[in-house]
């Protein structure tokens, strides 16, 4: 078996962004396993703009976005393999892989770095009833079908879900010919970007049905239509709201889930509400020297977030093979008040006090509120927000004597404060 | 002129086909759909039953105990997923004991063996941690099993071919007509052709293929079940087979693992009028996942991966009719509904013995009983894996991610006898798509995969045949 | 006429009043802060998009390769431009700011690939 400093999972954005980190803290011995037949991941199918903001300050497509990423990898001779699926990940961490070219490889690996990304929640996942022809996608796979394959799903074209993709799809399929008769939302509000209900709906006359859901589908062979009903405020559908609309396709985009089959066999603890591993603010996990970042640690919008993370998964990996240990002692953050995650999940009790960001969600639509860290009870941090929301991930950055003043505590918590804020 | 015509791709069809191809004679299979195992034999619980449930002295309770008996070694010889996993009835009612020990008594009446009752939830739990506590005893079934029962008729199917057995596919039939030597069957496409015996195997329209020649009527109810499948990260919740004790409220769901180590629970009960209703309700499948949850209280809704319905051919009479008709030469077997797929295996050997007799058929001295399935990577040793993918570098290649299933084996599936010629037969053949993520990264890769084997553009691949296109053409 | 759109600026989503029966001041309704007035004016005087989409590439590693227009177009241009990626075929290898279609219906911005595909 050969050995190996550090193996990364996955060459899409999050694995690009740990390679290039690892590299410039001085690691060469690294592998990117990559399973598709291009570097770049589901950035390559993301042809729309909107990336890179606050990466490179300007607005590029994702496959510009991956190619800038991809161009620092093969700048620094960085290795990697394509076409190469990772099928287990041990507890030992040896890593093995198959490719067409190489066979089976087992490595053993002094670090591992998983950056496999996520996948889309199928119809099944949400229970709709009905008839199981032809015609029901996740809004991922029809973008790959249209954007990367170069054809068509559907012509009329029905979609569950106003995440950004199911957005993006509606405006993608009606650039292709495709007329979209409804976006169709179950809560009361989109988790979508405004700009991306404006520019992908409004424009183009598509109606977007909030507090609604899809029933039943309809068609033997091929989707003919599926039933839409409003639901209660339980989320339960109205029996006399029901509707029938033509359509031969039916679009899903009905959440992403972390994708921790390889996770789970390095016995890697995970998280039940980012569907992610368990992290420290080095993004390691319980499992000494095996490391997740991006979105199969929890699902993000923003690709710059996923680089500016996956930077650090990189260069903590890094310290890691150079010997710098695992401290034992450990803070969970709690999350409370309607806050729904906070990733790192723990915080390491050392004496490292560097400046430190901290990703998180809100379990429901708030206005006017205070964002708060708390140390042993006591507000360290505030950042005050006319609004948040379930679909935009907060990221606040400590000080180092702030994030002092957090590692010394015996409890860490993270809040909102409701009500009218000064 | 044919010896012999069946009409029917499925378990019973594709079973009676395999067993006379190891006679001298000329046999073609009728299947309407597009593919083997469409109809009930693709979407059921996968069951063996032990053969306790059957009424004593009626032909379910004989073919479904002889049919049980076969399933090890021809899993075997045909190489197809089946595991003796055992079954249970649970009772939630201290009084309803004796309904286990009248289900016991009627077993061993049916010849059904080393069956046995325990009692206390402590000790049902020691066969089944996860069941309820408000199951208060059980009846164990050490003989009931599991099979992948696609798998078994593609098995058949693919056996039958390689002796000799022509598979006509889009085939319906449309008229059988009697004359003094044989039979002239039509079907919807034009196809004629004459045949010294027919064989029914028709499933659902078994009535209706038995309505075109015999004076005595079938009626076949088509009664759907809905089913739940589970992620294969619950699959430790159950091992055994898990059936409730019918009540008053009604027979309740099973509790199954599968061959493949999902969960799968159901299925609810509803006679439909159409014949190819397959559609899941939302009240249903609350229904099945609802009662399921009364045997394993910790299923979670979230690992639900895919819902599904199947048809199961009831007939008025209550029992399966297995024979020559009253029509010399016309054979039927219908009204095969559960516990058909554990007795398909004793009826297709009664069957084509009966036949072979009675056309004074002839052994084929070559008949290669013995058939390997597709090798399946994930199930594999490492040292296995190198082996294959050295011999041929496809199955160095992941497709389905989620099921881990290999390039190579999606062409082997295609290229086979009887091959798979759409998404669906792939997906019955290899497993291919039917995992997490429900062919979510796996679509797009297999459809070229069988427009490149079959030679078709990737407009005219489709998910089971018919209009069931993936794409409607190209953007530009 | 007045209308409603919503601000796409910042999270908040105001839904704003606008009022233009006199183009040269237009009222805006709705909006917490200045940026709402600037976004509704521009959609009302010269609203532009940004178009991505995808053209055929002949001997490349991959059919398709994605393009964007350089800058964003006139909202009136979109599905006229969507109309000029469909008679494009391009011949690898294809590198990313190569021009697709230069001038878009005149209105001086190009469509460029934002993809390498390279010939194979």
């Amino acid at each position: 078996m050969r050995n190996i400093n550090l193996v990364i999972v996955g060459g899409g954005p999050a694995g690009l962004a740990a390679a290039k980190a690892a590299y410039d803290a001085g690691e060469r011995d690294i592998l990117i396993l990559e399973r598709e037949a291009e570097l770049g991941g589901i950035l390559n199918q993301c042809i729309h703009n909107g990336f890179g903001l606050h990466t490179f300050k300007e607005e590029l497509t994702g496959p510009e976005y991956a190619a800038r990423y991809i161009t620092e990898v093969i700048n620094r001779n960085i290795c990697y393999k394509l076409n190469a699926t990772v099928i287990d990940v041990s507890n030992s961490k040896v890593v093995t892989y198959v490719s067409a070219e190489d066979g089976l490889v087992q490595l053993q690996a002094k670090a591992i770095i998983l950056a496999c990304g996520c996948r889309e929640r199928p119809r099944g996942a949400i229970n709709i009833a009905g008839m199981r022809g032809a015609g029901v996608f996740s809004a991922g796979t029809a973008q790959k079908l249209v954007n990367i394959d170069g054809y068509l799903p559907g012509k009329e074209v029905v979609i569950l879900g106003s995440g950004d993709i199911g957005l993006i799809m509606a405006r993608r399929m009606t650039f292709e010919g495709a007329h979209v008769s409804a976006v169709v939302e179950l809560m009361p509000y989109s988790s979508g970007l405004n700009r991306n209900i404006v520019q992908c709906l409004n424009d183009f006359d598509i109606p977007l049905y909030f507090s609604h859901t899809v029933v039943d589908i309809k068609g033997k062979d091929r989707v003919e239509g599926v039933v839409i009903a409003q639901v209660d405020e339980k989320l339960q559908p109205i029996k006399s709201t029901e509707r029938l609309i033509p359509c031969d396709t039916l679009l899903l985009s009905v959440g992403l889930l972390p994708e921790n089959e390889l996770a789970k066999n390095a016995e890697v603890q995970l998280s039940n509400t980012t569907g992610g591993a368990v992290v420290d603010e080095n993004l390691m996990t319980n499992v000494d020297g095996v490391f997740e970042c991006g979105n199969v640690l929890h699902v993000h919008d923003l690709v710059d977030f996923v680089s500016a993370e996956s930077e650090n998964a990189g260069k903590c990996a890094v310290d890691y093979i150079n010997g710098i240990a695992p401290c034992r002692d450990k803070t969970v953050i709690s999350c409370t008040n309607g806050v729904r995650y906070c990733v790192p999940t723990v915080l390491n009790r050392d004496e490292h006090y560097a400046p430190q960001s901290f990703k998180m969600r809100v379990a429901n639509v708030f206005k006017k509120v205070e964002l708060a860290v708390l140390a042993d009870g006591v507000k360290i941090y505030g950042r005050k927000r006319p609004v948040v929301a379930p679909g935009e991930m907060e990221n606040i950055t400590l000080t180092a004597e702030q994030m002092q003043t957090l590692k010394q505590a015996k409890t860490v918590e993270i809040t909102l404060i409701k009500g009218e804020v000064k | 002129m044919k010896d012999i015509i069946i009409i029917g791709g499925g378990v019973i069809g594709c079973g009676i086909a395999r067993e006379l191809a190891r006679y001298q004679a000329d046999i073609t299979v009728l299947e309407r759909g597009n593919d083997v195992s469409v109809g009930t034999s693709k979407a059921n619980s996968g069951i063996v039953h032990g053969g306790y449930d059957a009424k004593p002295d009626t032909l379910k309770a004989k073919y479904n105990v002889a049919g049980n008996a076969m399933f090890d070694e021809l899993s075997r010889e045909l190489d197809f997923p089946f595991r003796r996993n055992g079954s249970m009835v649970l009772c939630f009612d201290e009084k309803q004991i004796d309904g286990l020990t009248e289900l016991l008594n009627r077993g061993l009446k049916n010849g059904v063996k080393d069956m046995y009752i325990v009692k206390g939830n402590a000790e049902v739990k020691k066969l089944e941690p996860y069941v309820s506590d408000n199951v208060v005893a059980a009846l164990v079934v050490p003989t009931g099993g599991i099979v992948s029962p696609y798998e078994m008729t593609v098995a058949y199917a693919e056996n039958a071919a390689v002796n000799g057995v022509e598979f006509r596919f889009l085939s319906e039939v449309t008229s059988v007509k009697k004359d003094k030597d044989g039979f002239t069957v039509t079907c919807a496409d034009g196809y004629t052709e004459r045949a010294k015996i027919v064989i029914n195997a028709a499933g659902v329209y078994a009535d209706v293929i038995n309505n075109m020649v015999c004076k005595r009527k079938l009626n076949i109810v088509a009664r759907k079940g809905d089913y739940v499948l589970m992620d294969k990260t619950c699959g430790y919740l159950a091992d055994h087979t898990m059936f409730q004790l019918p009540t008053k409220m009604g027979k309740g769901v099973l509790v199954t693992p599968t061959t493949h180590g999902n969960i799968l629970v159901g299925p609810t009960a509803t006679d439909v009028d159409d014949k190819d209703d397959v559609n899941t309700t939302a009240d249903e499948l609350n229904e099945a996942f609802a009662k399921a949850s009364l045997t394993v209280p910790s299923l979670a809704r979230r690992n639900i991966i895919t819902q599904f319905s199947g048809l199961r051919a009831h007939l008025d009479l209550d029992d399966f009719v297995v024979g020559e008709s009253e029509v010399q030469g016309f054979y039927n077997v219908a009204g095969i509904e559960s516990p058909g797929l554990s007795a398909a295996p004793a009826i297709a050997v009664d069957v084509a013995l009966n036949v072979a007799n009675k056309l004074g058929l002839k052994q084929k001295p070559h008949f290669e009983a013995k058939r390997k399935g597709i090798p399946q990577f994930s199930k594999l040793s490492n040292t296995e894996r190198e082996k294959l993918i050295d011999q041929n570098p496809l199955y160095g290649k992941i497709v389905c991610r989620c099921e881990v299933v290999t390039e190579g084996e999606i062409v082997d599936s295609i290229r086979r006898p009887v091959g798979a010629k759409d998404l669906d037969g792939v997906k019955r053949r290899t497993r291919a798509g039917m995992g997490r993520c429900q062919a979510g990264f796996c679509t797009p890769r297999i459809m070229e995969i069988i427009a490149r084997e079959l030679g078709l553009d990737m407009a005219d691949v489709t998910k089971r045949g018919g209009e069931s296109n993936v794409v409607v053409g190209k953007t530009k | 006429m007045s209308r409603e759109m919503i601000c796409i600026n910042c999270p908040m989503g105001c839904r704003l009043t606008v009022d233009d029966t006199d183009k040269s001041n237009i009222k805006v309704q709705g909006n917490t802060c200045p940026r709402g007035v600037t976004y509704a004016v521009n959609e009302i005087t010269s609203p532009k998009r940004m178009v991505t989409g995808s053209v055929k590439v002949d001997g490349g590693t991959i059919p398709m390769v994605s393009v964007k227009t350089r800058e964003a177009i006139p909202k009136g241009l979109i599905f006229d431009s969507l109309e000029l990626l469909k008679t494009v075929t391009l011949k690898a290898p294809v590198h990313i700011g190569d021009v697709v279609v230069a001038d878009i219906g005149g209105c001086g911005v190009d469509f460029i690939a934002t993809k390498n595909v390279e010939a194979v």
